[in-house]
Formats: structure tokens, sequence, C-alpha cells
């Protein structure tokens, strides 16, 4: 079964700006879906996981990128 | 306790009985906190209502039901952009002479400098892409969260329901004040 990425280009926001574009894409998405989160926000890196505990979404991974920015892999939580 | 091979024993049983109801009494009388977030936005200044409103914004964005509770000087923050002089009688007309209406008009508690402080705040959170109070109050909206004006406030400052943003709750008192921080887990006065 393939899974459906969406990605959220969140570059370039702050705080809080990243995690509303998030969830708004959340909202608006059927479930099965996983997302991509990109940021350039360097308080995404506690924010992102906060945002999981706090909304029970699950964040798969997270990494930094070779240019500097931020990916993260959610997944709408049950 | 008294428990022989298979039965109990009757004054254990009532015993157990009651300690379960006592119990269960006082459970229902714990307070039941909400997933939620209320703030009593009090202060109308730029570096009040921000971070009252980027608290408010996030918490929605995070599932977590918000209300805020505008009073005093937060209640200037959500007037209608352009609605100048408000108020019946010149005390109240002066109120709002210096305390200009929306969050865009806000003041900073420090460094106001007649007002290239917060120009020279808005500069920068333009360039670093930080949404503004009055902008991150149309968000809020949009995200369901509750903004509730102060009735007694708007009474003294003599602010009508039409001088204020459109999409508010419905003015509350100091009682339903309380009552949105006493069920809310993350209570905040700012």
């Amino acid at each position: 079964m393939s899974t459906t990425v969406i990605t959220v280009d969140a570059r370039g926001q702050s705080c809080p700006g990243p995690l509303v574009s998030l969830a708004k894409s959340l909202k608006e998405s059927p479930d099965g879906v996983t997302f991509e989160l990109l940021a350039t926000d360097p308080g995404s890196k506690s924010d992102v996981p906060s945002w999981a505990e706090l909304s029970g979404n699950e964040l798969l991974g997270a990494e930094t990128l070779e240019d500097g920015s931020f990916r993260y892999l959610i997944r709408r939580g049950a | 306790m008294a428990v022989t091979e298979d039965r109990v024993d009757t004054a254990t049983l009532t015993d157990l009985l009651q300690r379960v109801e006592a119990l269960e009494a006082e459970q229902s009388k714990a307070i039941k906190k909400k997933n939620k977030l209320t703030i009593i936005a009090w202060g109308g200044q730029l570096d009040r209502i921000w971070p009252t409103t980027i608290l408010a914004t996030t918490a929605a964005a995070s599932g977590m039901e918000a209300s805020v509770f505008f009073t005093f000087w937060g209640l200037f923050a959500i007037v209608k952009p352009g609605v100048r002089i408000t108020g019946e009688n010149w005390m109240q007309k002066m109120m709002s002479v210096m305390n200009p209406g929306s969050a865009d008009k806000a003041k900073l508690s420090h460094y106001q400098f007649m007002g290239a402080g917060p120009a020279m705040f808005k500069k920068l959170a333009d360039q670093h892409n930080v949404a503004k109070p009055d902008e991150l109050i149309a968000l809020a909206q949009d995200l369901g969260v509750k903004l509730i004006p102060c009735q007694m406030t708007m009474d003294l400052l003599g602010l009508k329901r039409e001088d204020l943003l459109d999409g508010l709750e419905e003015p509350i008192g100091a009682a339903t004040a309380l009552r949105e921080m006493r069920e809310a887990a993350v209570p905040l006065f700012i």
C-alpha cells in the first residue's frame, strides 16, 4: 500500500507559523496521509515534538537537511 | 481483612462499599480540567497582545480548546480597525483617544518612542516572517479560538458591541471568566 505524502512548506515562517500551517493541512486532509513539514525556524526543533505531544499526532522522524533547514514527518494520531 | 477461602463476611463487604462510595463522592467534587488554554488578556500593549495571540493560536493548532477573555486595556486590542473615538462622555472618549483601538495600533510597554518602537518591531517582524497581532487575531478566529469581551469593562469604557471586531463571543462577566479559567489546564493572565 502506498502512502500519500502531503508536503507543508513552511520555510521562512516563524513561530507559530509552521505549526499553524501543519494543523490547517491536517484538518483539510483525509485520514491515512503522512505529512512532510519543511521549516527553517530553529524553534521548530523543539516545537514540532511538543506540538505532536499536545495534539496527539505522531512524529515519525525529524532531520536537518544539507541547507540547514528542517524536515519532519508526521502521521495523524488516532 | 476477614476473607476466608471463598466468601467475604458481610461486615467487610459493607465497609468496602462505604469506602468506594466515599471515594466516588470525593471524586465527583474534584475539578475536572480540560485540555484547554484560557488567557485573561488584561494588557493592551503590543508586547502583551503579541504573546497572547501567539499562545492562543498555537494552542488551537495543537488541538487544545482555547479562549481569550479581553478585559481592561486588552479590550482596545479587539476594537474594529477604523473605529476612532468611542464612549458616551468625555472621560470615556479621552480613554479611547489615549488608547487607539485595534491590535495594529497597540503601543509598547517599553521603547514606545512616540510610535517609532512599534514601527521598528513590526518591521523586524516582517523581516522574520512573524505574524503580527492583528493577523494573529484573525488567525485565532479562523482556528476557532473563542474571543470573549468583558461586559463590565465595555460598560466602563463605553465600548459598544459594534465598536468591537465581528465574530466575537457574547460578552461575559467575572464569574464566567473564572469558570473558563477553572476548567482550563492552562489558565494565564497576560
